[in-house]
């Protein structure tokens, strides 16, 4: 009774409710593998990607070639490391493109009020009304194809889903008594936003982040399969894809690959962010 | 220096007019009182009467859709259309707030000392070990214990009352002129409320402040403020030295609102046998943007003349600084 007193009294921590969380611990194990990946082939890699060996093409998987080759003679492991990187580069610079203008037009939003917040909701419903991937072929098809323009795309279609949450958050919080607490004190509506909301509204961008991040890789990988996005010789998941298609039949597991890698990274980044969502949630983490 | 300083706080005919989605309300209409430094003043009145919104005009802090008319004089200098700009120089500055929900007043996400140092910081320019050592001493004047320890922990690791102290430093923290507590003690239980009133007293005392203190508990206006004002439908109908409102209330709310306090010691039985009931006041509150043309208080007064439905009574005294609102009484004098 008295042993065990303590220990019931006291919440516990972050890093103890994270280890007990199964879709946290999944997802994050799942994203630290791509992570993982990315660096992995900075410095090393099985083969060069870039290496075309047609003596050596599609080959099965061998102690040389740990998952074969591809029809122009290259190392699908290697690919597979190298196309990591691929992602994961989209996803950082869309999503930071998405969170850094998306936040501020969702803060302005909600600090100003009135006809600014009316112009930029309405604006994101006008951006957000087409398919995420149908203005982004139509953006690579203006301004053409190649990794640049996809990853600007796909960060133009976040922003609209940043500013959204937000704002919603923003406003929400907006209505608690500590942010009139901060105005009686004599602080302006900037110092309130950026010092009182922003680090209340954090939780909510994290996790948005690491969802808005598997859309950027599926995004992207849509892109580069269509040959708009990742330009040859350059390696994409997306690409691989495509040019395992027209083999199928024949050689079904050079799509099999870069498809589940793409499903994997996908689901530990959503399953991170479902996990981050119920560890961050405040109602959970302090007793009111 | 003049040889007299400007009234701390002088409203004259203050009105407060909200535009809402079922029209629009006077909550607040003819609002007058002085308030001096070192004085103190109660504003008593049931949930609906324009309390809360008459502190909210005073901070500058009305939401946007409402429009305020009148006067509002602090030191000497109007500031009914004073932009934003220039109320974030006072508010925390000049005239120091404490709100209702201790709980709620922190941010959760910002250590105590840094909250209570802020204003400093703000309207003092102190440097961050500079405001520290003075939020520290704030803190510790509040009663904080071991307050340089604790200067880093977070709200939620201290309780309700620890909370309403640290906002009193918050408030406090550059030495204000005027300090408005809106319910401070409301969600508070009984024996820390009484340690918190106690607080405020001594640090209005000590300061030579000017004290506001906003509550619906008369027990909590009674002995805690020189003068109070009691309001109704938006309006003042009472004001007048606490005292005197007390033992000669001359507004049939006032009049109403004393005889509907519990009090120690009644026979449970009245003398015909039946149980002793508690006075009430009949009927509610009326809807605030549908205030009758006269006397708000008219449908429920058990004393109403028909002309009080018609025109809104003037302010009538009854004894030097004891004013109240109600057509009997003009009639009478």
């Amino acid at each position: 009774m008295t042993a065990a007193l303590p220990r019931t009294s006291r919440p516990a921590t972050l890093a103890q409710r994270a280890a007990r969380h199964p879709s946290f611990v999944i997802g994050a194990v799942l994203t630290l593998l791509l992570a993982g990946a990315a660096l992995l082939s900075l410095v090393w890699t099985p083969w060069s990607p870039y290496e075309m060996n047609l003596a050596a093409k599609l080959q099965g998987p061998s102690a040389a070639h740990w998952l074969g080759t591809d029809p122009f003679g290259r190392d699908v492991a290697s690919l597979l490391l190298v196309g990591a990187r691929n992602s994961i580069l989209v996803g950082v610079i869309a999503v930071g493109i998405g969170l850094g203008l998306g936040t501020a037009l969702g803060l302005l939003a909600s600090a100003r009020r009135g006809w600014v917040e009316e112009f930029i909701m309405r604006m994101a419903d006008f951006t957000f009304a087409f398919p995420a991937i149908l203005s982004a072929i139509m953006l690579t098809a203006v301004f053409g194809a190649g990794i640049v323009n996809s990853i600007i795309a796909i960060g133009i279609f976040n922003i609209p889903t940043f500013a959204r949450v937000t704002r919603a958050s923003a406003n929400a919080i907006g209505a608690r008594d500590f942010i009139l607490a901060a105005r009686a004190c004599g602080k302006g509506p900037w110092r309130i936003t950026l010092e009182h909301v922003l680090p209340n509204i954090l939780p909510v961008l994290i996790v948005q982040a690491t969802i808005q991040f598997a859309v950027a890789i599926l995004a992207e990988a849509a892109l580069s399969y269509l040959g708009l996005g990742t330009q040859p010789p350059q390696p994409s998941w997306g690409r691989m894809l495509s040019e395992a298609q027209t083999l199928l039949f024949q050689t079904p597991m050079l799509a099999v690959y870069p498809g589940v890698a793409i499903a994997l990274a996908v689901l530990g980044l959503n399953l991170l962010g479902d996990g981050l969502r119920d560890l961050l949630d405040p109602r959970l983490t302090r007793k009111r | 220096m003049t040889t007299t300083a400007p009234t701390l706080l002088e409203v004259k005919n203050l009105g407060v007019r909200l535009h809402t989605h079922a029209g629009v309300a006077d909550a607040v209409r003819g609002v007058s009182f002085t308030l001096q430094r070192g004085e103190t003043l109660g504003l008593v009145g049931e949930s609906g009467c324009g309390k809360s919104l008459t502190a909210m005009a005073l901070m500058g802090l009305l939401p946007e859709s409402a429009t305020t008319s009148g006067s509002l004089r602090f030191q000497g200098e109007e500031m009914i259309g004073q932009s934003d700009a220039h109320w974030c120089r006072l508010r925390g500055d000049r005239i120091g707030m404490v709100f209702q929900e201790p709980m709620t007043a922190l941010n959760p996400v910002h250590p105590i000392g840094r909250q209570v140092a802020e204003p400093l910081r703000l309207h003092r320019g102190l440097s961050a070990a500079a405001a520290r050592q003075e939020a520290v001493a704030l803190l510790d004047r509040v009663g904080i214990p071991d307050a340089a320890r604790r200067f880093d922990a977070w709200p939620h690791q201290f309780s309700g009352g620890q909370r309403q102290r640290i906002t009193i430093a918050m408030a406090l923290a550059c030495g204000p002129d005027l300090l408005i507590a809106d319910e401070p003690t409301t969600a508070l239980d009984v024996t820390v409320a009484g340690q918190i009133l106690e607080l405020i007293r001594e640090l209005v005392r000590e300061r030579g402040m000017g004290l506001l203190l906003i509550s619906h508990d008369l027990g909590v206006i009674a002995q805690n403020v020189q003068r109070m004002l009691v309001m109704y439908g938006g309006m003042v109908v009472e004001n007048g030295p606490t005292r005197a409102v007390f033992t000669h209330p001359g507004h049939p709310y006032t009049q109403g609102l004393l005889a509907s306090r519990p009090q120690l010691g009644l026979p449970t039985r009245q003398a015909d046998g039946t149980r002793h009931r508690l006075a009430a006041i009949p009927g509610s509150v009326p809807e605030l943007h549908r205030l009758p043309a006269g006397c708000p208080f008219t449908e429920r007064c058990s004393g109403a003349l028909p002309a009080c439905a018609g025109t809104l009574p003037a302010v009538t005294a009854l004894a030097p600084g004891h004013l109240a609102r109600c057509l009997r009484l003009e009639v009478s004098a």
